[in-house]
């Protein structure tokens, strides 16, 4: 396993930085803010479209590029730094996880090719997938030469631009997967959101017909166990990406402001807790690299552990470069016109995806209490 | 897999170790890391020997000098497997990993010829004479002199070392010392190799707060260095001085980590003993240990690959604050599990070594560079930001 990044993934890596410092600035950001958007379509017709991004890790067989989860955590880590407002985790991380790993090769053959080539936006609704306590999640029932879905939902992102909604239900003692189409008997409300940068929705659960029941009959868990660790750990490099994006912010502001005749990065108190944040950066992208290269050798429980490990390490990190943010720029870093806040409120609204913090680490304590600490 | 040459070595030194360590040795396991760092030294060194007999000192080394030339990739699983096995902390370590690698860039051949052997044999013990009374953090402050005796071409020493690890069990120290009068700071610092064994030096131990001693005073009074004795030119002491600080690159920490698990491990079967385990609080804190020590491991990784970037460099500057804090958790999180039990000494070997943890981790955040100093590096080294004011009385 090289921790190091090949010359291929470097590429990615700058091209993607480039591109999103490019047409993903603050002033692009604040345009789909007063529109109320939350989804930047120029951006994604670029990103998905002309480049091609959402193909990366989609099967050759499918028209993708068969690439792994290295390339996928460069740039969700490159979206988050910009807050860039594109469904890209949902549509190029999760439901391509979730198609290629769990879903019948017709599904495969149906969508895989469209979202590889940006003619696809794909939302996952999988509430409770890390709740232990049951009080999330859908269950689904066969009713009617069909199945009757119900529960809770909860706000879906980027779900009012999807053209395609892959809901994951409880069935039974096991899990099933459902392909919907906005529109078509199923429909979603936007809501909004504290967090300007993302689109939001909401479902209304109904009665869907027996061919939206798209998983293979004969998942274990382990194949479930893949496509959460794959969408916990691109969560987390989005994360990562966040709260470098709020330091970026942080050391230009800090930097010029001058105060006592001396520029307010100068302060021990003030290096000092940037210190902190630049440790602890480093210990979430290690934590992302390092699982997303062991991904391709560890066991489907490992790379559980790992992903949680990395989204514990990185919901804290984002959301501390974020206050951070705001407590640094002091005054300006109350108002609406700078940047803190829209990171802040990424940060907040992130953290409640795919479960809480204390969940995973209960999950993690669980594991290692089990089976070990492992080396 | 029988291809690989990482894994073919593991399963030598995996093997070597399976029946080296027994016998006589027995009483080793687990022994001498830090905060038990004077535990059976005689056996200790004897155990020197005896990985001097298998090849397994300096094995980073080049050939010529009796190494076996190992790559980076391959040390760390050497340093990984013989934590593994449980070796006993390396009284040979300050010459093999800090000395050996200096002298091979910077030593003269006559230093090479004269040093190297006894190191690579784990016959000849060193230690480290940085550290002052009133130079700690500011090490660059130090008033150790060292002065010319125009007769002999000797250097006469003068000043007092402290924290000095196992002065008392080594044969050898190197000194910085101030050889040019009236000079202050970085300028004007000689590196001087010294026998401890000679008139004019005292060493005097210091009981830490574990109740170890592993540590001393070194007084010089007039001791000297021969003029062969001095590394680099006098004057440039200060730059080989940090040049051997940086020859560690912390191959040795990836063992060091394979400790820290068999710690992390000791903690959870204690957690399950006590009942600590069914506490929410407790397995949080359990699980962020465990996440903490994973990605101590991926941070390792990263710093001592080739090709590094600019982002890893940063990680390097932060890599000692993350795994000493991590470690000082690790200590207070092995008292609350063990419960009222925690504070009283007792015969249990395994509450007594996480006993010692407890107390030797809180100088994890101040030997090699405070917590304070560590953050200080970080902002200006790696963020760019401005530089601490220096005190009239400084630089």
């Amino acid at each position: 396993m090289s921790l190091v990044l090949s010359e291929d993934q470097v590429m990615i890596r700058d091209e993607a930085a480039r591109l999103f410092a490019e047409m993903a600035d603050s002033a692009r950001i604040r345009e789909v803010l007063s529109h109320d958007l939350g989804h930047d379509a120029q951006l994604w017709a670029r990103v998905a479209g002309d480049l091609g991004w959402c193909s990366l890790t989609v099967p050759e067989q499918s028209r993708g590029l068969g690439l792994g989860a290295v390339e996928t955590v460069i740039l969700m880590e490159a979206a988050g730094r910009r807050l860039a407002p594109v469904p890209l985790w949902s549509t190029a991380a999760f439901a391509v996880a979730l198609l290629a790993h769990v879903s019948t090769p017709e599904a495969c053959e149906t969508w895989l090719p469209r979202i590889a080539a940006g003619e696809t936006i794909a939302a996952v609704a999988a509430p409770g997938i890390s709740d232990a306590s049951g009080l999330m999640g859908i269950a689904a029932e066969t009713e009617n030469e069909g199945y009757r879905l119900s529960g809770r939902v909860g706000p879906l992102i980027d779900a009012p631009v999807a053209d395609l909604l892959l809901v994951i239900a409880r069935m039974g003692t096991g899990r099933a997967l459902f392909a919907l189409r906005p529109g078509q008997g199923v429909e979603v409300r936007r809501v909004r959101s504290l967090d300007g940068t993302r689109s939001y929705g909401e479902l209304d659960l109904s009665h869907v017909p027996a061919m939206a029941r798209i998983d293979r009959g004969d998942l274990s868990e382990d194949d479930w166990t893949k496509v959460v660790a794959t969408a916990q750990l691109a969560l987390a490099a989005e994360e990562v990406g966040a709260a470098r994006g709020a330091m970026d912010v942080t050391l230009a502001y800090i930097a010029d402001r001058v105060q006592f005749g001396r520029t307010i990065a100068s302060f021990q108190a003030i290096k000092h807790r940037c210190a902190r944040l630049e440790i602890d950066l480093a210990e979430a992208r290690a934590m992302v690299y390092g699982a997303a290269a062991n991904a391709v050798s560890a066991s489907p429980q490992e790379r559980l552990l790992e992903a949680l490990g990395a989204r514990a390490l990185a919901t804290d990190l984002a959301f501390r470069a974020a206050e951070e943010a705001i407590q640094l720029h002091g005054g300006v870093g109350f108002t609406w016109e700078y940047d803190p806040h829209l990171y802040f409120k990424r940060a907040q609204a992130s953290a409640m995806l795919l479960g809480r913090q204390d969940e995973h680490l209960s999950t993690i304590a669980d594991i290692v209490l089990r089976a070990g600490v492992g080396s | 897999m029988s291809q690989d040459p990482v894994a073919a070595l593991r399963a030598e030194v995996r093997h070597w170790m399976e029946t080296h360590l027994v016998g006589r040795f027995l009483p080793l396991k687990h022994r001498g890391h830090a905060g038990d760092g004077d535990a059976l030294p005689e056996l200790r060194k004897e155990w020197e020997r005896e990985l001097a007999a298998g090849r397994w000192t300096c094995p980073g080394w080049p050939e010529a000098w009796g190494g076996r030339g190992l790559s980076v990739a391959e040390q760390v699983a050497f340093q990984e497997e013989y934590a593994r096995a449980g070796g006993p902390g390396r009284l040979g370590h300050i010459g093999e990993g800090l000395v050996g690698p200096t002298l091979l860039a910077f030593g003269t051949e006559d230093q090479q010829r004269r040093f190297l052997p006894g190191i690579r044999a784990g016959t000849d013990f060193w230690c480290q004479g940085y550290s002052e009374p009133s130079a700690g953090s500011d090490l660059a402050s130090l008033s150790t002199r060292a002065r010319l005796d125009a007769a002999t071409g000797d250097w006469v020493v003068h000043g007092q070392k402290v924290w000095t690890s196992l002065a008392h069990l080594s044969d050898w120290i190197f000194v910085l010392a101030r050889c040019e009068e009236g000079s202050v700071g970085r300028k004007g610092l000689i590196f001087l190799l010294m026998r401890l064994d000679q008139p004019g030096v005292e060493i005097q131990p210091i009981r830490q707060i574990g109740g170890g001693t592993e540590f001393n005073a070194v007084f010089f009074d007039g001791a000297r260095a021969k003029a062969r004795d001095v590394v680099g030119q006098p004057g440039e002491g200060w730059s080989i001085g940090m040049a051997l600080l940086g020859f560690e690159r912390g191959i040795s920490t990836l063992g060091q980590q394979m400790a820290f698990a068999q710690e992390l491990d000791l903690v959870c079967e204690i957690a399950r003993e006590t009942g600590a385990d069914r506490s929410p609080v407790i397995r949080q804190r359990i699980a962020r240990a465990w996440v903490g020590l994973r990605a101590m491991r991926y941070l390792a990784m990263r710093v001592l690959a080739e090709g590094t970037d600019a982002e890893a460099r940063i990680e390097a500057l932060g890599y000692k604050y993350h795994w000493s804090n991590w470690h000082r958790d690790l200590g207070r999180l092995a008292m609350d599990v063990m419960g009222p039990v925690a504070t009283i000494e007792d015969a249990d070997p395994r509450r007594d070594r996480l006993r010692q943890l407890f107390l030797f981790s809180r100088a994890d955040t101040i030997y090699g560079g405070t917590n304070e100093i560590q953050l200080n590096i970080l902002a200006e080294q790696g963020l760019g930001m401005p530089r601490e004011p220096r005190g009239t009385g400084g630089r």
